[in-house]
């Protein structure tokens, strides 16, 4: 560690400290404070405006989701002879149950309506072009991972809706050619629909998906700090920084020497 | 150092190149060979891929800027083999490196292979139910379709019950004949519905061994079936005669056991011939709905899992 003569301290308020002190705290140990300061103080172009609000209502969106799934779960009963009961008393008995199956219910569609915005807006604005295309790919894949979400969770309150429009769903992934019935008869859990497969949809739809959702939204995230925010088409001012002078040889990568 | 956030520079990625388009066609081939049957295109395919991904990924290794960097010399390739590799190449910690992945893969594979084992296997071994006895033949009056529902599998409960339409085709040649129609529409699941008086009033529930009631309801009139989901239509020989669905109506073997109707598997249908005891049914092994057992698009559909 390098020693070097403390600053001088100013006088500052208690409150002041007492706020502060922790903080302090917390920075020396993890560089949490300044992570965070960095996230959300970082540049973006001037004239970025509410269209570019819409991945963080689809954030939003998806975190409602995740809050109102995880306490829904601890009423719902993911068993054949139980389910459709257990939602019946989620709904009309429980304080608030409706309220919170209501937000999760219409919150889904919020979500999934809210994924298309946001795809149509970075389309139109073109801010899937160079350097950000992978996380277009990326966004690509939590849109099919966001819909996962929405055909597992349907079957979920196991009433004639939820039945046969999954029976219909298994029977569409069955009718793609040479690996379709293998997809299907995975999903059934068997030959046919059964004990386990409602269970095994509940698994899917709040472990599984749900996991590579996170893990997909934080490569997201990650890609759109390190690559910055894309200004709007009609911008007049560049976006970004300069890009600095190429170098005499080249750029170096893994399959790519620099040139000779 | 010059601080740079995010790419700079003309972005990387291979050149284009044709290459691509000649293992494409070398994967048409395999597979069409795959399909047909054919081993011979099999490996004429396989050939062009492998042949092609080699100059691709070469091409696209080295840039495709210079063929002149690919095209070294023979004399060259051999003089660097003939060179003695210089001491610490592998050194310690590459050695400790490649150790600590390889374990590494190792243990991991020891732990998911299991775990997905366990995800998908238990869906595809040990398929297939017992056989399911639906009542008295006496219960099943000649001529008219019976809606029998039924437990597939007791011990899975209400989850695993079904329904077929039966009806008695009288006795030809000494032997009894019966039709026995599942209510699942080929087109993609739905249950098909009597175009016809449903007897609600004359449901019986017969008592069957191991399990709850059957429930036995007669119809009269039948002149078919429809589905309401996406309107397909079936004539009483379980024949597509409108709508989306790819073949007839699948069926249940049956056995007369004690003078009882027992089910014991069902089959699909590509189209039925004649009708009643005489009909002549082009029958293949049970596939999933919307997977077509005859004509050209049957090709698509090679392998079932096993039910």
């Amino acid at each position: 560690m390098a020693t070097s003569t403390p600053p001088r301290r100013r006088k500052q308020s208690p409150v002041v400290t007492i706020v502060n002190y922790p903080l302090d705290w917390l920075e020396e140990r993890s560089g949490l404070v300044g992570g965070v300061k960095y996230f959300l103080s970082r540049r973006v172009p001037r004239d970025s405006s509410w269209w570019h609000t819409l991945g963080s209502a689809t954030l939003t969106a998806f975190l409602v989701q995740t809050g109102t799934g995880v306490i829904l779960a601890m009423y719902y009963k993911p068993d054949p002879d139980k389910a459709y009961q257990s939602i019946q008393h989620i709904t009309n008995d429980l304080t608030l149950g409706w309220l919170v199956r209501g937000m999760h219910r219409w919150g889904a569609s919020v979500f999934i309506i809210l994924m298309f915005f946001h795809m149509a807006r970075v389309f139109l604005f073109g801010a899937y072009k160079y350097p950000r295309e992978l996380n277009w790919i990326v966004g690509a894949l939590l849109l099919i991972t966001g819909m996962l979400e929405g055909f597992t969770g349907y079957l979920l309150p196991w009433d004639q809706t939820a039945y046969w429009a999954t029976v219909v769903g298994i029977n569409i992934n069955a009718s793609a050619p040479f690996l379709g019935p293998f997809l299907a008869q995975f999903l059934r859990g068997g030959a046919e629909i059964g004990a386990d497969t409602l269970a095994r949809w509940y698994a899917l739809h709040m472990l599984l998906v749900p996991g590579a959702l996170f893990a997909l939204i934080g490569l997201h995230l990650y890609l759109v700090t390190r690559l910055g925010v894309s200004s709007p088409p009609w911008s007049r001012v560049g976006a970004g920084r300069e890009r600095p002078p190429e170098k005499p040889n080249g750029r170096a990568g893994l399959t790519r020497g620099g040139r000779e | 150092m010059v601080e740079t956030k995010g790419p700079t520079g003309p972005p990387h990625g291979p050149a284009p190149s044709l290459w691509p388009l000649g293992f494409a066609i070398g994967l048409t081939v395999a597979l069409v060979g795959l399909v047909i049957g054919s081993w011979l295109s099999v490996a004429v395919g396989a050939v062009l891929m492998v042949a092609f991904g080699y100059v691709w990924v070469r091409d696209a290794m080295t840039g495709g800027e210079s063929t002149a960097v690919v095209a070294t010399p023979a004399s060259a390739a051999v003089a660097v083999v003939d060179e003695e590799p210089e001491t610490g190449t592998y050194g310690r910690g590459t050695f400790l490196g490649l150790t600590t992945l390889g374990l590494g893969g190792v243990i991991s594979g020891m732990v998911a292979l299991p775990v997905a084992g366990f995800a998908v296997l238990p869906a595809f071994v040990g398929q297939g139910t017992d056989d399911i006895d639906i009542g008295p033949i006496g219960d099943y009056p000649e001529g008219e379709f019976v809606v029998a529902t039924f437990l597939s599998d007791p011990e899975q409960g209400e989850v695993s019950r079904r329904t077929a339409y039966v009806r008695n085709n009288g006795v030809k040649e000494g032997l009894p004949s019966f039709t026995i129609l599942s209510n699942r529409c080929v087109h993609l699941g739905c249950p098909v519905q009597v175009n016809g008086l449903s007897l609600e009033d004359q449901k019986q529930l017969v008592e069957v061994e191991g399990g709850p009631s059957v429930e036995l309801t007669p119809t009269q009139a039948a002149s078919g079936f429809g589905c309401p989901c996406h309107g397909g239509q079936y004539d009483t020989e379980g024949n597509r005669t409108a709508g989306p669905p790819v073949r007839a109506l699948d069926r249940y073997r049956f056995a007369i056991r004690n003078g009882r109707l027992v089910l014991t598997e069902p089959y699909s249908v590509g189209e039925v011939d004649g009708a009643g005891a005489d009909a002549v049914i082009h029958a293949y092994d049970w596939v999933n709905p919307s997977v077509h057992v005859d004509g050209p698009e049957s090709i698509l559909y090679p392998l079932e899992p096993p039910h």
